[in-house]
């Protein structure tokens, strides 16, 4: 049994996170928190030069053409970074989804792009309430012509192209759901930020009024296509999380060494050591199920879709309780602006609903399981 | 990253195969699968019996043991391949139960501290399951802190005089030797009055009494020392240096213990998929999914952190410290679920005989005995202790009966 990482990859990881420690230090991180910024564009640049954007592209399309397992690993790095750039909303979201669906041009046309840098790109699901759902999508496509409100869409306000889902349908089946590809740079479209919890990640409203689009992917194939994406950016926003819930817990550990109170290190005290061992627990299993997340997405095995839903539940639960026992061993101090506890309490309960709430990832986990045990 | 063996790995895994296919006591194999939650029930056989000719065919095969030596009834073994045949030996493994506590604590005990005498007298019988062995370490007043414990040896001539008690001793009715740890020097401090030894149970002046346990069951037993003569050369380690000698065998019971846990999820999963609600099956409704789906998570990450362990031994290295966090978490949730299971059984919850609604009372079990499993083997908060401590790198408690002659330490609260 191999059920880990290749020296390769560890060595990719190493090098992500010695990178990132000089190219993403919480100071840079801060210009963008402080709205000075709305990402930090010479960390992207970075990013692409070290060819971490287009890590999971194939060679033909500008990529480096590795797999999804050297991606996990940088992910890992990028959220233990808590960095500031539109990686999972161009990486996980929009490129998988031409990887998946795109046609050749379109395939030429956006992924060199990506993993050059010039390009930042996302997916327009959500629009408004509610969980990812064919009902829940009600902006229209009539011969492609879109009509309708996309809110909230990650990196909408830096993003140069969107992957739209859009009503093409009623029969209230999944078929009545298609994909287009919109160019957001080219002008028709009706962008706006909008204040967020995690503003090291931008949010946006998008309002499309009889905008001609062109499609991606077959016709009535958007849902499947969509499911399959975002299985996927489950898989890779676990590990995010996951370097998340670790660097919050280090930043506890090292908090409860380094504080004295009552003549003592507060991680003498049991009720600090228990809360941390707790939070290392949660960090551990999230991890464990990351990489049965990450063997299912690199192998592309048929057990992806419960090995995402279950690494997505058991990372989320981890970040967020990693980050917000991150700030209960910091005690006051941790609840000041100053110190950078509250950054990942943030980014850990904004990932949390990203992809669709942890009730609607633990009521697909069950479906899913109940199905293998029915097959 | 794959689950394939490497061709050493799946040769051996063909071998023991092979091996079992043609020697197990298929007889059992459909009660042994069938008994769950570490609860073990043969119909018309003695468990022990049976045990022991398993066992003991076993040794016969070089099947014992497997990770140890083979001069003392081992076979010498890798730790990956130990894991790869406890993975084929299966159910049968459960019928290993009477010699785990030998083969994974007293055995490796002996071996680290005995003489080359007492190793091949004792260890191959304890491999081949002639003779059973039981660890008494426990005391009523000193569980956690074991070094606490108050039986006393004193040196008579060329033997030592045991008077006291143990408590928790799993197996000492059907045990031949015991692993004792008592206090030669109570004018020390506490960790360094203590010394090792091991004694024949049916020396005299030992007297085992079963424990009746909160869930009504009795599988635990007190031994009672009253002028019991152990011969000195029945000492493992020097006079006083027993807590070294109790390292040895304490961090091999929280690797042992941790090997096959019950997490109660399977069954729960089985159960709210069968059960009528009002509106329909308990697994259609959103709260139930909802906690069903955090234990499947918590279930599952077990299962690939034991799979990042086994990984790093198949490739010779030491697994790392994430194996700590098993019985913490599945004992707390063995509890959970019972608990909830029985509140979705309403009214007929309460219930514990071989009701239909119960579900043959499964759960009410499954919540009266997990108390234990949150305390035996390091309680839940022992195990976060070490997690703090050894993992995280956070100080160690205050010891305020650190430095204090153990004579001199207060017995009682108030």
């Amino acid at each position: 049994m191999n059920f880990d990482f290749s020296d390769d990859q560890k060595q990719l990881r190493d090098q992500a996170r010695k990178f990132l420690t000089e190219k993403c230090s919480p100071k840079a991180v801060r210009v963008v928190l402080d709205g000075k910024a709305p990402y930090d564009k010479q960390l992207w640049k970075g990013l692409a030069e070290m060819g971490f954007l287009g890590v999971a592209i194939p060679e033909e399309f500008g990529g480096a053409g590795a797999g999804h397992l050297e991606l996990c690993v940088i992910a890992e790095e990028m959220g233990r970074a808590n960095a500031p750039v539109p990686f999972s909303s161009t990486v996980y979201l929009a490129a998988e989804a031409l990887l998946i669906a795109g046609s050749d041009a379109q395939k030429k046309k956006w992924l060199p792009a990506i993993a050059s840098g010039e390009a930042i790109g996302t997916l327009a699901l959500f629009e408004g309430k509610g969980n990812p759902a064919p009902k829940n999508v009600k902006l229209t496509a009539a011969n492609g012509v879109l009509n309708g409100v996309k809110k909230p869409v990650a990196d909408g306000a830096i993003a140069d192209f969107a992957v739209v889902a859009a009503r093409t349908g009623s029969s209230g089946r999944e078929s009545d759901i298609s994909l287009f590809l919109v160019d957001l740079k080219a002008g028709g479209v009706e962008i706006k930020g909008l204040t967020n919890l995690d503003p090291t990640r931008g949010q946006a409203e998008i309002t499309f009024k009889d905008y001609k689009a062109e499609s991606l992917g077959a016709a009535g194939e958007g849902w499947s296509i969509l499911t399959q994406v975002l299985d996927r950016a489950a898989v890779l926003c676990a590990f995010e999380q996951v370097g998340g819930a670790d660097r919050a817990l280090e930043m506890g550990r090292d908090y409860a060494l380094d504080r004295i109170a009552f003549g003592r290190q507060i991680g003498s005290f049991q009720a600090i050591k228990h809360m941390l061992a707790d939070m290392y627990v949660s960090a551990t299993l999230a991890r464990s199920n990351s990489y049965y997340g990450a063997w299912a997405l690199s192998t592309n095995a048929a057990e992806l879709p419960e090995a995402a839903a279950a690494a997505r539940i058991s990372a989320t639960q981890a970040f967020q309780h990693c980050a917000k026992n991150n700030i209960q061993v910091h005690g006051g101090m941790g609840f000041t602006w100053e110190f950078d506890c509250h950054m990942y309490y943030r980014r850990a309960n904004a990932m949390a609903l990203g992809l669709g709430s942890l009730n609607y990832w633990e009521d697909q986990l069950i479906e899913r399981m109940r199905k293998k045990n029915a097959a | 990253m794959n689950f394939d063996d490497t061709a050493q790995e799946a040769a051996f895994r063909e071998t023991a195969r092979k091996w079992i296919a043609a020697n197990a006591p298929k007889e059992f194999e459909q009660e042994l699968s069938k008994s769950s939650l570490g609860r073990i029930r043969l119909a018309k056989h003695d468990m022990v019996e049976v045990g022991k000719a398993w066992q003991k065919k076993k040794f016969e095969g070089n099947w014992a043991c497997l990770h140890w030596p083979s001069e003392y009834g081992g076979r010498g073994a890798t730790p990956i391949e130990r894991v790869i045949w406890q993975q084929e030996e299966g159910v049968y493994g459960k019928l290993t139960q009477p010699f785990q506590i030998g083969e994974g604590m007293c055995g490796p005990t002996v071996m680290a501290w005995g003489s080359e005498d007492a190793k091949r007298r004792y260890l191959p019988k304890l491999a081949s399951g002639e003779e059973i062995w039981c660890q008494l370490f426990s005391e009523p007043s000193a569980g956690s802190d074991v070094a606490g414990l108050r039986t006393r040896a004193e040196k008579k001539g060329d033997n030592w005089v045991v008077n006291g008690q143990k408590i928790w001793t799993s197996g000492a009715h059907y045990s031949d030797y015991g692993l004792l740890i008592a206090r030669t020097d109570p004018n020390v401090p506490k960790h360094k009055g203590l010394t090792m030894f091991f004694l024949d149970m049916k020396s005299p002046g030992v007297e085992v009494r079963p424990i009746k346990q909160a869930n009504g069951m009795q599988e635990f037993n007190e031994v009672y020392f009253t002028d019991v003569v152990i011969p000195d050369n029945q000492r493992l380690g020097a006079v006083g240096e027993g807590w070294s000698v109790s390292l040895t065998t304490l961090m091999n019971e929280r690797m042992s213990i941790g090997a096959r846990l019950a997490t109660g999820v399977p069954e729960m999963f089985e159960f709210c998929s069968n059960l009528m609600l009002e509106d329909g099956p308990a697994i259609d409704d959103p709260a139930v999914r909802s906690k069903l789906a955090s234990w499947a998570v918590k279930s599952s990450g077990l299962k690939y952190t034991s799979y990042r362990a086994i990984s790093a031994l198949s490739k010779g290295e030491r697994p790392g410290p994430e194996n700590s966090i098993g019985k913490l978490v599945s004992g707390m949730m063995l509890q959970d679920i019972a608990t909830y299971a029985m509140d979705l059984q309403g009214a007929a919850g309460v219930l514990t005989g071989s009701d239909e609604e119960t579900v043959q009372g499964q759960f009410q079990q499954m919540l009266l005995s997990s108390p234990s499993m949150r305390i035996a083997g390091g309680t839940d908060e022992i195990l976060r202790n070490i997690i703090a401590e050894r993992v995280l790198g956070l100080p160690g408690d205050i010891r305020v009966d650190k430095d204090v002659p153990y004579n001199k330490i207060p017995t009682k609260g108030r």
